[in-house]
């Protein structure tokens, strides 16, 4: 009787959980497989189970390691200090500034958030490009330019990654600066603290929570970004901007290594998984 | 003779000097999207930022063609609208026993869905096209409404089931016993309470599928049925020379609809919608 009655209860589940199960688990399960056989694209009718060999390829693999490398560069310089760092300077300046400059900056900010992964490529291939807006600038200024995708590609598109997701962090931050007590501050203003002295004594301590949960999800977030680089470089010039993703399908699918391609796949998800644990724990959520 | 700082023009002085500072971070921010703005509208657009010699729809009038526009937007709509309604409706309905009945597999259910929520879903293409190409869902339009369905599904139900909680299940009850059923109540009376909430998660699964590229880009093989995030890419190469004007008027077109879709449920909920539930911390 209680039986039949859980069962009733968790009836209006079945549906989402069919298709977790079915177009995410499975996939999941599917790519733990094949990431240890030597399945391939063309030709062959069966693959067979070959161990850890793709892994131990990958790390034997120069191309393999330039996209750890790559990858921890981009997620280093984007997430952890660009937009993790500007959206706090904005959503603290924002505290401070007059209603029309905070509504035009937050409207500004915004949209580059909003736009589709492909456009905001686009926008920021025109930007960086050697006729772009970038070098009209620093030509302006009579500073030298140069072929900013071609010379520092990966920093190219780190900057395209702070542009797009600045956002993000900005509403993080001002959400929860919004949450501490005026007093607070004021008590500590009264006392003499300057500017850099609360932020760092008071208000960074305050909103420890969020920084922490604000780096999880854009680390996560930056982990798997591929439209972006796809549309401004393709991971090149050579590989030189291949992040994971980027060489994940390079693998798979332009030298036809699904075996291989899927390996990569899996420490990718493993990294992101263990992210995902730790912001799990950040969070410490009452469920 | 030194000048005397009273509190009130340190606090105007810091504002100034707070709006001085925003406005450079947004002049920033605002080049890139300026220039393509100004594109669209330029008889002779080209990379860079410029003010054009005059103003022109032409480049509007060259791309707003069945197989440049129509068909792929048409294809986004059907691609991000059935994902959207299928993400909403398997949500609606997994968070209404979550949030309404105890039971002890609420919370290790609920823990695997955040879990779920920050995996980076660009990692299980290549299983995933490898899967599709098994079961022939390969190239077709509901196999990539599925996925886009189940990759969207876990924030779905986190905040589905967070708005949930916050209707009363007073209402309810005095339903339940005039005799309607769970399904009865879920869409006659909590449904519509929380109708924000479920405005919140369609525009947000609408707009997250919308603008994804990888996706599309995976699954999908014939260009008749490309939606605008991967057709958008026929600009480059294909057609010879890049006509950015063109480019421009498209990207234009193609982001309208997000943005108004985001202004219109963020005015309505205030600033920083939809991160209710993914980060209270």
């Amino acid at each position: 009787m209680r039986l039949r009655r859980s069962l009733t209860r968790a009836l209006p589940l079945t549906p989402a959980v069919a298709l977790l199960l079915l177009f995410l688990a499975g996939p999941i399960a599917y790519c733990a497989y094949i990431a240890f056989t030597d399945l391939q694209l063309t030709g062959q009718a069966h693959s067979s189970f070959v161990g850890f060999e793709n892994f131990r390829a990958a790390f034997r693999d120069d191309a393999f390691l330039n996209a750890v490398w790559l990858t921890l560069v981009f997620t280093v310089l984007s997430s952890l200090v660009g937009q993790n760092t500007l959206g706090l300077a904005l959503a603290s300046l924002m505290q401070r500034a007059s209603k029309p400059v905070r509504t035009v900056v937050g409207g500004i900010v915004v949209t580059a958030w909003v736009l589709p992964e492909v456009v905001a490529g686009f926008l920021l291939y025109a930007f960086f490009r050697r006729e772009g807006t970038l070098n009209a600038i620093l030509d302006w200024l009579h500073l030298p330019t140069q072929n900013w995708l071609f010379t520092l590609p990966i920093l190219a598109v780190s900057f395209a990654n702070v542009w797009r997701g600045t956002a993000f962090s900005m509403l993080v931050y001002s959400a929860a600066l919004n949450e501490i007590p005026k007093e607070i501050t004021e008590a500590a203003e009264v006392d003499g603290a300057g500017g850099w002295r609360r932020m760092w004594h008071i208000t960074l301590p305050m909103i420890r929570r969020s920084i922490g949960t604000n780096l999880m999800l854009n680390t996560l977030q930056t982990l798997s970004v591929f439209g972006l680089i796809w549309v401004m470089t393709r991971g090149g010039p050579g590989n030189r901007s291949q992040t994971l993703p980027l060489f994940m399908y390079e693998q798979a699918f332009q030298k036809s290594m699904i075996g291989y391609g899927t390996a990569v796949a899996l420490l990718l998800l493993v990294v992101g998984s263990l992210f995902s644990l730790v912001y799990m724990r950040l969070l410490r959520t009452e469920v | 003779m030194p000048v005397r700082t009273t509190p009130r023009s340190r606090r105007t002085g810091r504002r100034l000097a707070a709006d001085a500072g925003l406005l450079v971070v947004a002049a920033a921010f605002a080049l890139p999207l300026a220039w393509v703005v100004l594109s669209a509208l330029d008889p002779h657009a080209g990379l860079r930022v410029q003010v054009p010699d005059g103003l022109t729809l032409d480049n509007f009038d060259a791309v707003l063609k069945p197989d440049i526009t129509y068909t792929p937007l048409l294809n986004s709509l059907i691609l991000c609208g059935g994902g959207t309604l299928l993400t909403v409706v398997c949500a609606a309905l997994a968070a209404y026993p979550l949030s309404r009945f105890r039971s002890r597999l609420n919370r290790p259910f609920l823990l695997t869905i955040l879990f779920a929520t920050c995996l980076p879903i660009t990692a299980i293409m290549v299983p995933v096209y490898a899967l599709f190409v098994r079961v022939n869902l390969i190239d077709t339009v509901q196999g990539t409404i599925f996925f886009f369905a189940a990759s969207q599904l876990p924030f779905a139900i986190w905040l589905m089931k967070n708005f949930m909680d916050g209707v009363p299940k007073e209402l309810e009850e005095a339903a339940w016993t005039d005799g309607a059923s769970s399904l009865q109540s879920l869409v006659r009376i909590v449904l519509p309470l929380m109708g924000p909430g479920v405005a919140v998660v369609t525009v947000f699964s609408f707009v997250m599928m919308w603008g994804n590229f990888f996706v599309p880009f995976m699954l999908l093989l014939t260009p008749d049925q490309m939606p605008a995030s991967v057709s958008i890419n026929d600009f480059f190469g294909n057609r010879g020379t890049v006509v950015y004007g063109q480019l421009a008027a498209f990207s234009v077109i193609y982001s309208t609809p997000v943005i108004l879709l985001y202004v219109l449920v963020a005015r309505r909920l205030g600033g920083g919608f939809a991160l209710g539930g993914a980060v209270k911390g």
